[in-house]
């Protein structure tokens, strides 16, 4: 009963034979007057404008800038847009069939381009699922990656167990037994060496990653479910021994673990509803949102976590917060794209390497910048610079946000920035994913195809590619440059309500309803 | 547009009287003092009859007035049901559940072969020409009788118009005719008003299936969409089939089963 098209009218077939015209540079293209602007400082690159052919294709343009910034050793990609209009125009192929031919600019005015530099790596896009692991006898909640590669995956189900997976092999490697009921969040440790899990049944549990037995006894305390887990980032350790993890509970209470006792050394009440999310930022400060429509900022820097500040903006439930460094943190000591030097287990080294990467990853203009972004039922997101000075504390606190980020129809519920921290993705139940600038809040474009809840996004470690799963059964990866799908990738028999792609790029996990695993690569 | 839409016909021409809105507006300002008349007034059969539909109007309003309360009360505490569990970030939310879960079992089960053809009433009472059809006697002195009227139940699609009496050999009354079904969802057990996109199959015979007869078996194609239905490939699901599950000439609606 498929239907059949008609078939193209006489005028429609006289067009096709035509030859496309779209390629096609005239010979006597002017050359142009180009300024470059750096995207991040908004400072003007020194010696002002640049005459170059009206021609030129972005990889010109990029040994252009690489040759002005001195950079011609180990050149660094580029993207290009052209500024001072009312939206920035992406130069996808050279600047003729890009500015001059739609007439965003004649060849007489001067080109402001941004240049945004791009991650020397990239990642391929996954298009094909190598592997359907079942085994969980309820739906898939949450999962994680290994900060170190995407060969560990752990997922937590329904069923009350946690399962780690072998992705390359698509074969269960333990099964963590404890919990008695669902499994909500599971969390890695920053240096891969222990597995938190939280769950319905009011408890944290911690397992042993090589072995998958549960270390000592359950952490009880919190009487209502465990709503999600952060740990203490690597590079805050310093010599300190103990690690500390945090869990967030339906209960209105932060509760503090130390990872090596397993004792609650504190907890935190403030919020009067359930808290949804915390993050614990690499400023040594945990950021928790909560049903009760506050964000709360607690200082975790000394052994005593203190309440610094409460930021109210919103108008309905917080879902989730994020952070511009939620990559560097999460990936901890690991750099997944250093080739060639073998990532050491040495805790000492780990820490040095973990801090080193989060200096270089929120450094801005000297200080260490850190933003946070709530999204919330009210069907906003707000944009936070809580420490515009880059050091923590209560007097120099930005208790207003940066941006009010408005657009979507329907709560949002969830965010992230990309691994760079440049951009923002927005998922909202109105179906559609929304990209922002991570920087500014400013709203960049809406990437629609999903027909229902979209519950999830992951981006890649290149910030190039993002990663949607949804309540349609599908995951759909999106190319984050045009805005417009890349790959959709069917499979699941239910709606997706986890989907993790590996720090390394390489895998994408998702699973959901249908109680399977799906592992999707290139 | 159909032959008896004839007031909406003349509507759309020509619009309403000026004053309607206010008429209208009146007589609904004026309905409880009609209402209070009726029920001071009334005796006898009419009576009982106004006694009865306003018995029924409260118990109406009373349920409705109960769900109101109960919507506008917290109920974020209690822990959900759903046995295979469910993310954090659905656990306080109001169950919006439309016919959504189906499981995976039903989904399997619908990929076995032998279910995919299996129907939930595989036999059906043989029906007679005789039954289906009502023979029209027409001529000047009703000599002549080749018009045939249907006594079934029958969908006739949108925007159907009646061809010209001398042409029309085969009747659909109108008052016969039917746009719903109630349709249930065998596994989910609710069950849902929606409207009817086509006939596909009268058991009975192939010209029934032209003609749209709605009788017990036949498989009709509803439109889903309300429900909310994905397919594996992420797109909405609009039509899906259903049987007819009760003889609508009896009942006066269609009552029918969804198949999955």
């Amino acid at each position: 009963m498929a239907t059949v098209l008609p078939p193209p009218t006489k005028r429609a077939r006289r067009e096709a034979q035509q030859p496309n015209e779209t390629n096609v540079i005239p010979e006597d293209l002017p050359f142009v007057q180009v300024a470059f602007r750096a995207a991040d400082t908004g400072q003007v690159l020194a010696g002002g404008m640049h005459l170059v052919p009206g021609s030129s294709t972005v990889k010109q343009l990029e040994l252009l800038l690489n040759g002005l910034l001195g950079s011609t050793d180990d050149p660094i990609p580029y993207t290009f847009s052209l500024v001072g209009g009312s939206s920035p125009v992406a130069i996808n192929s050279d600047i003729y069939s890009d500015i001059l031919r739609p007439k965003h600019r004649s060849t007489e005015d001067v080109l402001t381009l941004e240049y945004v530099p791009q991650a020397i790596f990239r990642v391929k896009s996954v298009s094909r699922c190598t592997a359907t692991m079942s085994g969980h006898g309820g739906t898939i909640l949450s999962m994680a990656f290994s900060p170190k590669n995407g060969t560990r995956l752990v997922t937590g189900s329904g069923d009350g167990t946690a399962r780690m997976w072998d992705t390359d092999m698509g074969t269960p490697v333990a099964i963590m037994r404890g919990h008695e009921k669902w499994v909500l969040c599971v969390a890695w440790s920053p240096d891969a060496t222990v597995l938190a899990t939280g769950s319905m049944d009011c408890s944290v549990r911690l397992w042993d990653i090589k072995s998958g037995n549960q270390i000592g006894s359950a952490m009880k305390g919190h009487s209502k479910w465990v709503t999600s887990l952060a740990f203490e980032p690597l590079h805050l350790l310093g010599d300190r021994k103990g690690m500390r993890l945090a869990s967030t509970s339906k209960d209105g209470t932060l509760r503090i673990w130390d990872v090596a006792t397993r004792a609650n050394n504190q907890t935190l009440s403030g919020h009067t509803a359930c808290v949804t999310s915390a993050r614990w930022g690499g400023m040594g400060v945990i950021y928790s949102c909560s049903q009760d429509k506050t964000i709360k900022v607690w200082d975790a820097r000394g052994s005593v976590i203190t309440l610094l500040k409460t930021l109210n903006a919103h108008a309905h439930w917080v879902n989730f917060v994020a952070l511009s460094t939620d990559f560097v943190i999460k990936t901890g000591g690991f750099d997944p794209f250093v080739k060639g030097e073998v990532v050491s287990d040495d805790a000492d080294a780990l820490r040095r390497s973990s801090r080193a990467r989060f200096l270089k990853a929120s450094t801005q203009n000297g200080m260490t910048i850190e933003r946070v972004v709530t999204a919330s039922d009210d069907q906003t997101m707000y944009l936070w610079n809580p420490f515009p000075k880059g050091v923590v504390e209560e007097s120099s606190m930005n208790v207003k946000p940066v941006a009010r980020m408005v657009g979507h129809q329907k709560p949002i519920n969830h965010v992230a920035f990309s691994a760079d921290g440049r951009l923002l993705a927005s998922c909202s139940f109105d179906n559609s994913v929304k990209l922002w600038d991570g920087q500014s809040g400013a709203f960049l474009t809406t990437l629609r195809g999903h027909v229902a809840a979209v519950y999830m996004c992951s981006w890649s470690a290149d910030s190039r590619l993002l990663a949607t799963g949804s309540k349609d059964c599908t995951v759909k990866v999106w190319d984050v440059r045009n805005g417009k799908l890349y790959m959709d990738l069917p499979g699941h028999k239910d709606e997706v309500y986890a989907i993790e792609w590996s720090s390394d790029g390489k895998v994408v996990a998702s699973g959901g309803r249908d109680k399977t695993v799906k592992i999707w690569k290139h | 547009m159909p032959q008896n839409e004839y007031i909406e016909e003349h509507i759309k021409k020509h619009g309403r009287r000026l004053d309607h809105e206010e008429r209208k507006r009146k007589r609904e300002a004026r309905e409880s003092h009609r209402i209070s008349k009726d029920a001071q007034r009334l005796t006898g059969f009419r009576a009982k009859m106004f006694a009865k539909k306003r018995h029924a109007e409260k118990i109406e309003m009373r349920k409705k007035i109960k769900q109101h309360e109960k919507a506008t009360v917290n109920t974020t505490t209690s822990t959900p049901d759903d046995p295979d569990g469910l993310p954090t970030y659905l656990l306080d939310r109001q169950n919006t559940n439309q016919a959504k879960a189906l499981s995976t079992s039903i989904k399997q089960k619908r990929m076995e072969k032998a279910a995919k053809f299996a129907v939930p009433l595989p036999k059906v009472r043989g029906i007679s020409e005789e039954e289906m059809f009502k023979v029209v006697k027409t001529g000047k002195s009703k000599r002549k009788s080749w018009k045939r009227m249907i006594t079934k139940h029958t969908f006739v699609g949108e925007g159907f118009t009646r061809r010209p009496v001398k042409f029309e050999r085969i009747i659909r009354p109108s008052a016969l005719r039917q746009k719903k079904a109630n349709v249930t969802h065998p596994e989910l057990g609710v069950t849902v008003h929606l409207p009817i996109l086509s006939v596909k199959k009268n058991p009975q015979n192939p010209l029934y299936t032209q003609l749209g007869v709605l009788t017990k078996g036949t498989i009709i194609e509803v439109n889903v969409s309300e429900l909310g239905l994905v397919t594996a490939g992420g797109k909405v699901v609009w039509g899906k089939y259903a049987q007819v599950t009760n003889e609508p000439d009896r009942d006066g609606c269609v009552n029918a089963v969804l198949l999955v």
